[in-house]
C-alpha cells in the first residue's frame, strides 16, 4: 500500500473536517472500550493471563529460529509447502505465480493485515486476477477502494448511509429500487453476492492470528466466518502471516486467545475460532488440496535485533487504538498506512522508515491508556519516546522546536540566569493580563491561543515570593 | 520532617498560588519545608522531545540540587512522573547515576501522595462551595496511580461536591509540546474533554497538574463558559477566596 503518511497533518485536519467520519468517531468511546472493560471485568485472571501472554511471545521472539523451523517441518510432514519471503516485493511475486498455478480467475480473500500490508489486492488484480474480499468490514471498503482505517473494524469510519451507496454503484445487477436502509438488508445483500464468489473461487487467501509450531497449524479468529469458507472451499489455500505469529504450542495459542478477543472487542472469544492443518487429508469431508504458507519478513528481523523487539508481541487486538484519544479524533486513514493509533505509530516508522512517517511518533500526548489496555504489555510510550529520540538525533526536529528546546534547557541549567529571564518576563506578562487573567492572543504562542486563551501569570515567580519571605533555601 | 519542595516551572512562572499552597499543606502537616534555589525544570519538554543530551543534563542538575532531602514533595503528577520515572531511564548506560536517579525516584513524591499516602493525612477542612469535576492527569493517574489520594484529602471541604467524569481516564489533549505541535487534534480532545465537563454539570474542575489545567481552562474561557479552574492544592490550602481560578481575572484592586 502506498503511504500517506508524510502528509499526516493535511490528513489529520481533513479527517477533522469530515462532518460523517467525526459522527462515526464519536460513536466508538462507547463501543469497543466499555466492553473490553465488562469483559475484563468478568475474568479475574486476566491480569495474569497477560503476563503468561507476554512471557510466550517473548519467549518465542528469543528463539525465533527455532520456532519457524519447527512450524515449517510441521507444515511439510502435514503435506502442505512453506515459503519464505523476505519483502513485499517477494511476497506479492510468490502469490501471483501460486495462482497462476492453480489456473484461478477469482480469488477470495479473508481479512489479513499483511495482506494489506503488502498490497494483495492491487498486485492480484494487476496481473489479472479478480480478488474479492470476504470479511464485511473489508468487502466494503474494498469496493470503496479505500485502505481499512482500524486494523479490527476496517469500515468503522463509514455510516449505513455510504454503505449502502457503495452496493448501489456496485451491484449493477440487482434491482435499483431495492429497500437498503437496514443493516440487516444489507448483510443479506453482501451474503448472497460473496456466496457466489465463494463458490466460484479456485484460491482462498487467508491471514493467521497464530502459527503453532508444535502442529504446523494456523489459528483465525473472526466473527463472520467468512474465512472457514476461504479456507474450506478453493482447492488451494494460501496463508499469509509475518514470521512473529508464531506460538509454541496449542496450550499457549489458547492462552494468547483469552486475552485476544477480550481485548479486541469484549468478546470472551470471537465467533469462529478455527485451528487449520495442512490439507484436506483422506477421509476430510471438505478442505483445500494444496495448502502454502508465506512466512513474511518484510522487516520483523530488523525490528528484533534492536530496540522494538517488543513491538513484535503485537497480536493485532486493537485495544491500543479503540483507547487512544488522538485516533478517536481523527480516525486511522490520517495515519497515512495500514496501521493506525498507538500501534501504528510504532510499527509504521519502523516498517516503512522514520523519514516516511516523521509525525507519527510525535502525534501523541504519551498518555499512556494504549500501554495500560496492551495485552501483551507493550510499553508503547516509551517506544514512541524512542523513536522520537532517533529522530532528534537524526536532525529531523523542525529548526524552531530544536533550538525552542535548546535555548529552554540552557536555561534550565543555569538557575541564576533563568530566574533573571524569567522573572521580568513573568512579570510583564503578568501586569498585562492582570485585567482579563488571561490572553486570547500571543506573539509566537499561536499553536496554543489559536483554540485556546492563555491564562496569565500572577505576575510573581514562586521563587521571587519565597526569597521575599525569607524560605529557608537548604 | 524536612521537606524539599520542587516548584515547578510552571508553578513557579504562571501560578506561584500553587506553590504557596503546597507550603501551607505541608507546614500544616507539620513539615519544615526547603526550597532549593538550584531548581528550575525537570526536562520534561526535553525527555518528551527526543533531546536526551539536555534531558540528561537537566536531570543531572535536579538530581545534584536534591541529593541531600529525604522528601522531595512536587506539586505536579506530570513532573513528578518525569523523575520517578523517566530519570531512571535516562541513565541506563550510567551505573553510577542510574543509582542516583533511582535514589531520587524514589525519595520524590506527588503533593497528594506525600500528605495521603506517606505524611497519612485525612481529610482536610476548607470551604469550596462547588460541583466540581476531577481531572485526573494521565501521568499522575497512569505513572503514579494517583486516583483516590486527591479524593480523600477534598472529603473534608465543606460545600464541595465532586463529579466523577465519564471520560475520567481519557486525556485532556496537552500533552506538552503536542498541543502547539499538533494544535488542530488537540483542540478536538480538548473540546471533548470540555464536552464531558459540560455534561457532568459541574462549575468547577480540579485537577493536580498545571498544564492540563491551564489547557482545559483555556478552552472553556475560548469557549465562554465560565468555570472555576483550580489546582487541587490551592483547594485544600483553603486560599480559593484570595486567588482567581486559572485563567480567570482578578478581583478589582486587590495586589
Ligand atoms: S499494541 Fe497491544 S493493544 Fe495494540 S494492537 Fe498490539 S497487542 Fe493490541
Amino acid at each position: 500500500m502506498q503511504s500517506t503518511a508524510r502528509a499526516f497533518t493535511a490528513n489529520a485536519r481533513q479527517a477533522l473536517d469530515d462532518a460523517k467520519l467525526q459522527v462515526a468517531l464519536a460513536r466508538f468511546p462507547e463501543g469497543f472500550p466499555v466492553k473490553r472493560r465488562l469483559a475484563v471485568e468478568r475474568l479475574p485472571e486476566f491480569e495474569a493471563l497477560r503476563d503468561d501472554a507476554k512471557e510466550i511471545k517473548d519467549h518465542v521472539l528469543a528463539h525465533l529460529d527455532y520456532y519457524l523451523e519447527r512450524f515449517e517441518a510441521k507444515v511439510a510432514e502435514r503435506g502442505g509447502q512453506v515459503h519464505w519471503c523476505s519483502d513485499a516485493e517477494e511476497a506479492r511475486t510468490l502469490l501471483v505465480k501460486l495462482c497462476r498455478d492453480a489456473g484461478a480467475t477469482t480469488i477470495t480473500k479473508a481479512k489479513s493485515m499483511i495482506g494489506e500490508e503488502i498490497g494483495v489486492n492491487d498486485c492480484l488484480e494487476e496481473a489479472g486476477f479478480k480478488p474479492v474480499e470476504t470479511d464485511l468490514g473489508e468487502y466494503i471498503i474494498q469496493l470503496r477502494h479505500e485502505p481499512p482505517s482500524h486494523i479490527i473494524a476496517p469500515a468503522v469510519h463509514l455510516s449505513k448511509d455510504q454503505v449502502a451507496e457503495a452496493f448501489r454503484a456496485a451491484h449493477k445487477d440487482l434491482p435499483d429500487d431495492r429497500p437498503l436502509n437496514e443493516p440487516q438488508e444489507m448483510l443479506d445483500e453482501a451474503r448472497a453476492v460473496l456466496r457466489r464468489a465463494f463458490l466460484s473461487s479456485s484460491v482462498g487467501i487467508t491471514g493467521a492470528n497464530m502459527l503453532v509450531a508444535e502442529t504446523g497449524s494456523i489459528v483465525l479468529v473472526t466473527n463472520e466466518g467468512n474465512a472457514d469458507l476461504t479456507q474450506t472451499i478453493p482447492p488451494v489455500q494460501i496463508v499469509i502471516a509475518s514470521i512473529e505469529k508464531i506460538v509454541p504450542t496449542l496450550e499457549d495459542a489458547a492462552t494468547v486467545l483469552r486475552v485476544l478477543a477480550r481485548s479486541a472487542t469484549g468478546q470472551d472469544l470471537s465467533v469462529y475460532t478455527t485451528f487449520t492443518t495442512g490439507p484436506r487429508r483422506s477421509g476430510d469431508l471438505d478442505g483445500p488440496q494444496h495448502f502454502h504458507v508465506i512466512l513474511l519478513d518484510n522487516g520483523r528481523t530488523r525490528m528484533l535485533g534492536g530496540e522494538f523487539r517488543e513491538m513484535l508481541r503485537c497480536i493485532r487486538c486493537g485495544a491500543c487504538i479503540n483507547h487512544c484519544p488522538v485516533y478517536g479524533a481523527i480516525g486511522g486513514h490520517a495515519y497515512g498506512w495500514v496501521y493506525s493509533g498507538p500501534m501504528g505509530a510504532v510499527l509504521i516508522p519502523n516498517l516503512i522508515g522514520v523519514d516516511e512517517a516523521k509525525d507519527l511518533p510525535n502525534a501523541s500526548t504519551l498518555c499512556g491508556r494504549c500501554e495500560e489496555v496492551c495485552p501483551m504489555r507493550i510499553p508503547l510510550p516509551r517506544l514512541l519516546r524512542k523513536l522520537r529520540d532517533q529522530q532528534f538525533e537524526a536532525g529531523q526536529v523542525p529548526p524552531l522546536f530544536r533550538y525552542g528546546l535548546r535555548w529552554w534547557a540552557r536555561l534550565a541549567r543555569w538557575p541564576a540566569l533563568y530566574r533573571l529571564a524569567t522573572g521580568a518576563g513573568v512579570a510583564t506578562l503578568g501586569r498585562l493580563g492582570r485585567r482579563k487573567g488571561r490572553f486570547r492572543k500571543m506573539p509566537f504562542a499561536g499553536g496554543w491561543t489559536n483554540a485556546r486563551d492563555l491564562p496569565a501569570p500572577q505576575g510573581r515567580t514562586f521563587q521571587q515570593w519565597w526569597s521575599a519571605e525569607k524560605g529557608v533555601r537548604q | 520532617m524536612k521537606v524539599a519542595l520542587f516548584v515547578t516551572c510552571l508553578v513557579d512562572l504562571i501560578r506561584p498560588s500553587v506553590g504557596m499552597a503546597a507550603v501551607k499543606l505541608l507546614r500544616d502537616a507539620g513539615c519544615e519545608v526547603v526550597v532549593p534555589a538550584a531548581q528550575t525544570c525537570c526536562g520534561q519538554p526535553a525527555v518528551n522531545s527526543g533531546d536526551r543530551a539536555d534531558a540528561v543534563a537537566i536531570a543531572k542538575r535536579v538530581i545534584d540540587a536534591f541529593s541531600s532531602f529525604s522528601h522531595v514533595v512536587v506539586p505536579s503528577g506530570s513532573c513528578a512522573g518525569t523523575i520517578k520515572v523517566h530519570y531512571p531511564e535516562l541513565f541506563q548506560d550510567d551505573p553510577v547515576m542510574a543509582r542516583r536517579a533511582r535514589d531520587l525516584a524514589d525519595r520524590t513524591f506527588e503533593l497528594t501522595t506525600f500528605l495521603a499516602d506517606v505524611l497519612k493525612v485525612g481529610a482536610i477542612a476548607g470551604r469550596f462551595d462547588a460541583e466540581a469535576a476531577y481531572h485526573d492527569s494521565c501521568s499522575g493517574l497512569r505513572e503514579l496511580g494517583i486516583r483516590e489520594q486527591p479524593r480523600a484529602l477534598l472529603a473534608g471541604i465543606a460545600g464541595l461536591e465532586l463529579q466523577e467524569l465519564k471520560g475520567a481516564a481519557t486525556c485532556c489533549g496537552f500533552g506538552g509540546l503536542f498541543c502547539v505541535k499538533y494544535p488542530d487534534i488537540s483542540e478536538k480532545m480538548v473540546d471533548a474533554k470540555v464536552d464531558d465537563i459540560l455534561a457532568s454539570g459541574a462549575d468547577a474542575v480540579l485537577g493536580g497538574d498545571l498544564g492540563c489545567l491551564m489547557n482545559i481552562a483555556g478552552r472553556l474561557s475560548r469557549r465562554g463558559v465560565p468555570m472555576n479552574v483550580r489546582h487541587v492544592a490551592e483547594v485544600l490550602a483553603d486560599m480559593t477566596a484570595d486567588v482567581p481560578p486559572v485563567g480567570g481575572r482578578e478581583a478589582r484592586g486587590s495586589a
